[in-house]
């Protein structure tokens, strides 16, 4: 197990076109297996101590020692195989998707070095060397986002996740350091160790420390108010938006916190706050993408939404159950991310061959393209059914377990029941939007136009594959972490006892009676196929024109499209006041006045005044020269008998 | 003895310093030069009766070179 570390470390940046695809998918595959045999290894071995690897000292700073170290455990072994394994599936889908693309190399090369940083973020066996990974995987979504770079709007949008992240990323640094001083250690095993005697229970430092890792989370994974950004990195290509943008890198928040559960179990306000966000973010980010045309919008604002559910999980204490979401989600958003890419890709194709101008992305000049790829749309329903909670897909299982623990903490206090409430509405939502836009993707009409309609088809079998396997993930993921009610059930939840062992003692143990269990299980599923059925009943997709003849949406139809004006409120508070502040204050009065004024110039017109004051004394007379020389003198021959 | 001696010295070397200074005659300023030279002169004299013959010494090099100076100007003079 020792060069299992060392592996992912060899990640090369192919260049040659040619090659590109057998290397950058080979690697990924090859990374997979390796993690495979790192985690049978670990279920056979002893299950307390995580398995540490040094690498090389990094910084040896006064009593600061870091490492580069990773450590394989119970929880980095999920994230493992759902980053390698998810990671695979969506290479192999891009060499189809990707083919026609002039930056086919670059593509890859980011793509690997994506991988990589992940890696390192979810194996790093200390706070930095997870830093490290945390800013690698900004940095490659910042390139990967602004991809087709010719286009301004998608280099803005990379900025904009790039700064965006810079926010949260700086909470994650003061935490850092705070966590630091607390227990003067940045080792995930020293600091959860020493967690417990250095803070107390609720206190402000302990609090104040989850509440800048939190920050940091909210930065990464997207969630209210730093959740502007995700949708707009849609502007990266597909594939990118589901590895990135909705399987791994957005969900290490939830891995972070999740990590640190010892120092959020003693800090039951952050873990509120926590889950109270999350609740939020799930309702909030679910009503927008009740509006939205673009497809991929759709799928962002429901990577948002189910974030906000991983969030809740987590910040209940129900760690297990987090984690358990975002590996269920990982495998039906990548299916539901890469099923639009290949309709965005048949679309692109016809819309490339008629010369057409309409957009490919929007859902209202597709329609009833069930009849030309209907492997694509079998494989995006199961995909939807499992988003929506249908059991016994995935979703439903993961969901429910996350509103069951919520409900179980709602006899404690009312606010998690609150939560309950939220979580539900979010999830009848949820099925509602997906299945709106299943309806006007695949069904009804085709609304592409005649001469384009004969250019659909289905994807190419490098493309659907991957989908088939998801699928399959999709629909059996649910079986990991079935509730208590079924016999094998919590295979996940014991897997990861060893994590969270130390924040159980934190947590009360979570009790429903079994009927409890059954009726909010019912209950879920009653919520789904409600959702599913509202959708169907009360939307006509045959009805529905095409983008360029649509009306104007009036009222709250158009405040949900326009996303209730979060981004122009944005621009209105921070942007504008930033950039009047830069503009009149630093830049007329500060840049201008004080740094090219007085610093700049000011030293010049010295020097100019010091260089006159010189010539002063080149009077070119003798006498002049003499007389100095004489003063120096006597000043030196004071000098030397005052030093005796 | 010491104390005179070195009194008169300073004397006559802070009026060489004076003349150098003040005067704008060639001649003047030259002989003030030697002034100066003569009254460190008598300063080494005055010093080697406390601390041995060397200082007598570099009085006769003192005026080999003072000597050698009024030679070059006088030559100077003459090519002039």
């Amino acid at each position: 197990m020792g060069f299992a570390a060392n592996g992912w470390l060899s990640f090369f940046r192919p260049n040659a076109k040619t090659a590109v695809s057998a290397i950058g998918v080979g690697v990924l595959i090859a990374s997979f297996a390796v993690a495979i045999a790192v985690v049978t290894g670990l279920s056979g071995a002893a299950h307390e101590a995580p398995f540490i690897i040094q690498l090389w000292s990094w910084m040896p700073v006064g009593d600061l020692q870091l490492d580069i170290a990773f450590q394989v455990d119970q929880l980095s072994a999920v994230m493992l195989l759902v980053v390698t394994g998810v990671g695979s599936l969506i290479h192999i889908f891009s060499v189809g998707y990707m083919r026609t693309d002039e930056g086919y190399a670059r593509y890859f090369a980011y793509l690997n070095l994506f991988v990589f940083f992940m890696l390192v973020l979810v194996l790093g066996s200390s706070f930095p060397v997870l830093f490290i990974g945390w800013e690698g995987v900004g940095l490659c979504s910042y390139l990967l986002i602004g991809f087709w770079y010719t286009d301004n709007a998608n280099a803005d949008a990379g900025k904009k996740a790039f700064v965006m992240n810079r926010i949260g990323d700086f909470g994650l640094m003061v935490a850092m350091f705070m966590i630091y001083r607390s227990t003067g250690s940045l080792d995930f095993g020293a600091v959860f160790d020493a967690a417990p005697t250095a803070f107390t229970v609720g206190g402000a430092t302990v609090t104040l420390i989850t509440m800048f890792l939190f920050l940091g989370c909210v930065g990464k994974s997207a969630q209210i108010p730093l959740f502007t950004w995700l949708p707009d990195a849609m502007a990266g290509p597909t594939p990118v938006s589901a590895l990135i943008h909705a399987a791994t890198m957005v969900t290490a928040g939830v891995y972070l916190v999740a990590r640190s559960n010892v120092l959020f179990a003693m800090a039951p306000v952050s873990s509120a706050v926590v889950a109270g966000v999350g609740a939020l973010t799930a309702l909030f980010a679910a009503t927008i993408a009740l509006k939205q045309w673009d497809i991929k919008k759709v799928l962002a604002y429901s990577t948002v939404s189910q974030l906000g559910y991983m969030f809740m999980g987590v910040g209940l204490g129900a760690y297990a159950s987090g984690v358990f979401h975002l590996m269920t989600h990982a495998f039906f958003k990548a299916l539901l991310f890469l099923g639009s890419g290949s309709v965005i890709h048949a679309m692109h194709h016809a819309h490339h061959a008629t010369h057409s101008k309409d957009d490919a992305q929007d859902m209202r000049n597709m329609g009833g393209l069930r009849g030309f790829m209907p492997w694509t749309a079998a494989l995006m329903w199961i995909a939807t059914l499992a988003i929506a909670g249908i059991p016994p897909l995935s979703g439903f299982f993961s969901k429910d377990g996350v509103l069951a623990v919520a409900f179980a903490r709602g006899h404690d206090a009312p606010i998690f029941m609150a939560m309950w409430v939220v979580g539900s509405a979010a999830a009848l939502l949820t099925a509602f939007y997906m299945t709106r836009m299943m309806l006007y993707t695949f069904h009804g009409t085709n609304r592409t136009g005649v001469q384009e309609r004969k250019h659909l088809h289905e994807a190419p079998w490098s493309m659907t594959g991957p989908l088939a396997v998801l699928a399959v993930l999709a629909i059996g993921g649910g079986l990991l972490n079935l509730p208590h009610i079924f016999p094998g059930s919590g295979w996940l939840e014991h897997w990861l006892e060893p994590v969270t062992a130390g924040s159980a003692s934190y947590w009360g143990a979570i009790h429903l009676e079994v009927g409890t269990e059954w009726a909010l299980l019912g209950g879920a599923t009653a919520v789904a196929l409600a959702g599913i059925i509202a959708a169907v009943v009360l939307l006509k997709p045959g009805q529905l024109p095409r983008a360029a003849e649509a009306a104007e949406e009036r009222g709250w139809q158009r405040v949900l499209r326009d996303k209730y004006y979060i981004d122009e409120l944005y621009d209105a508070l921070i942007v504008r006041p930033l950039v009047w502040l830069s503009r009149r204050v630093l830049w007329r009065s500060v840049d201008d006045g004080v740094i090219d004024g007085a610093l700049v110039n000011g030293s010049a017109k010295l020097t100019k005044f010091l260089g006159w004051a010189g010539t002063q004394f080149q009077t070119g007379r003798v006498g002049t020269y003499i007389l100095f020389f004489v003063i120096g003198a006597l000043v030196l021959i004071r000098a030397v008998m005052s030093q005796s | 003895m010491l104390a005179p001696a070195l009194g008169v010295s300073a004397i006559l070397f802070s009026i060489g310093v004076a003349g150098v200074l003040l005067r704008r005659n060639v001649i003047i300023i030259f002989m003030c030069v030697e002034l100066m030279l003569n009254a460190v002169n008598l300063t080494f004299i005055a010093l080697a009766q406390q601390l041995g013959p060397e200082g007598q010494v570099v009085v006769f090099f003192v005026m080999a070179v003072a000597a050698a100076e009024v030679a070059v100007w006088v030559l100077r003079q003459m090519a002039g």
